[in-house]
């Protein structure tokens, strides 16, 4: 009876036209491995979709992985779409392609972190872990 | 934790209830959260939750993985809804027995339920559990039944031959077969095998589909004669939608045939009396393993290792100490 059966619980998924999902499953199994719940959505989410699934799987963190060079239109719909939704609380993580140049907007936009080729999956995990704690 | 705390924390547990009741599915999710974590509250939510239920109808779907239960329940789902009625789903998938984390991925075949406002679907882990459900599938039923859902669709952990808790939470249970993994011997097994009220042969377009229909038939007419219900057999293509029509036709036969004989409200009686115990029990197991970590020390298990005391008087000594103090706090 605490806190202590708190699980993490986090969506997993890609946005818009993509179908490049190895990325997405090493990360899903690396978080799986970490103790973490995920929900693995697949391929091909708008981001009404994302929302949707976000909230009835009541996720503390959304991850999206993004090869498409899509992620300046999708991402701020899908944070925006949180807020309008009374969800602006689960945390949004992107990954995959997108350029350093980028990655200022999407924050803005209220997209948490970023990361790309070359960040470990163990930095990966320590930071779900921090602001899944956070909460 | 003081008295007034509990009061907030119990007040804004309360709120989220009264929220899910007008609908919000924000709500919904997060009350179930709360139940699935055990978090405080979420005992007063369960207690209040409970009366709003309306006693949905509960319907399981089990097999061995692969077998396309995601598929098929995403169909029926869609079938139900069409005729006219609400429908919830509940997906569980193996928790890690080593590190508690779950790769929950029924959602990728629920393509159309997945993008349909109106069927809710939650994902969960087993977390421990062993036999194709997860501990919170009982409550999350409830939660489900008072935001609305006339149909709950439970689709098990993939299971073997063994794991038949589905029968426990549900009024109709579907076992899902596929072609191609054993003669005729593995449908005689106890078991699985056992708790169909309807049998599913899926993938029906694979090669000895007819096959196991007829293997699950010879097996289910070995002994039926006195039984009232006899499973029905339904041949699918969960991928192509094949059969699904046939099988939500028997899936309320099959209701029709539990209310007509008064067979369904004993199921609910039964379902609440275990509900009950297991709700009891659990509380008892809590109290005793925080009075007992004190007790069981280093040097009492060293004793036991070295024979010079047992494990089962002690085990009774743990029990004595434990009525002592709950008399002591309870009476």
């Amino acid at each position: 009876m605490s806190s202590e059966n708190k699980k993490l619980r986090v969506l997993i998924g890609k946005l818009g036209l993509d179908g490049h999902d190895r990325g997405s499953k090493i990360i899903a199994k690396a978080l799986r491995d970490a103790g973490m719940e995920v929900i693995y959505t697949g391929l091909r989410k708008t981001p009404q979709d994302i929302t949707r699934i976000a909230i009835e799987e009541d996720v503390d963190i959304i991850g999206i992985s993004l090869l498409s060079g899509a992620h300046e239109t999708l991402l701020p719909e899908l944070c925006q779409l949180l807020k309008e939704n009374d969800a602006g609380d689960i945390a949004v993580v992107a990954g995959g392609i997108i350029p350093k140049d980028d990655i200022p907007v999407l924050k803005q936009a209220g997209v948490k972190a970023v990361f790309g080729p070359g960040d470990t999956t163990k930095k990966i995990i320590k930071y779900i872990k921090s602001i899944g704690t956070n909460e | 934790m003081n008295l007034s705390e509990k009061d907030q924390r119990d007040s804004s547990v309360l709120e989220l209830v009264d929220k899910m009741l007008k609908g919000s599915v924000r709500a919904l999710g997060k009350l179930i959260t709360l139940i699935e974590d055990e978090s405080p509250g979420s005992l007063e939510a369960l207690k209040k939750i409970y009366y709003h239920t309306k006693d949905a109808y509960v319907i399981g779907v089990t097999g061995a993985p692969g077998t396309g239960k995601s598929t098929l329940v995403d169909r029926i789902a869609v079938e139900i809804k069409r005729q006219g009625f609400n429908v919830g789903i509940i997906a569980i998938d193996p928790s890690s027995p080593f590190t508690g984390g779950a790769f929950l991925g029924d959602r990728v075949r629920m393509m159309s339920t997945s993008n349909d406002n109106d069927i809710y679907i939650r994902s969960m882990g087993t977390r421990g559990s062993l036999g194709g459900l997860s501990e919170a599938t009982a409550s999350t039923v409830k939660v489900l039944d008072a935001f609305g859902k006339d149909f709950i669709l439970i689709e098990t952990a993939g299971t073997g031959q063994a794991e038949v808790d589905v029968i426990k939470e549900t009024d109709t249970t579907v076992v899902v077969c596929v072609p191609g993994l054993g003669d005729e011997i593995q449908t005689m097994k106890a078991g699985v095998m056992e708790i169909g009220d309807i049998f599913v042969v899926n993938k029906a377009d694979l090669q000895d589909a007819d096959r196991l229909a007829g293997d699950i038939e010879a097996m289910l007419r070995m002994g039926y004669e006195s039984k009232e219900w006899t499973p029905p057999i339904i041949k699918t293509i969960a991928t192509e939608g094949t059969g699904v029509v046939a099988l939500v036709e028997e899936i309320l036969n099959h209701r029709g045939y539990l209310i007509r004989n008064g067979l369904l409200k004993n199921k609910k009686a039964r379902r609440i009396k275990q509900e009950i115990m297991e709700i009891a029990r659990n509380k008892i197991i809590d109290k005793i393993s925080s009075n007992e970590t004190n007790q069981l020390s280093d040097a009492l298990l060293n004793e036991i290792m070295l024979r010079d005391k047992d494990p089962y008087t002690t085990a009774e000594k743990i029990i004595d100490n434990f009525a002592e103090v709950f008399q002591k706090t309870h009476l």
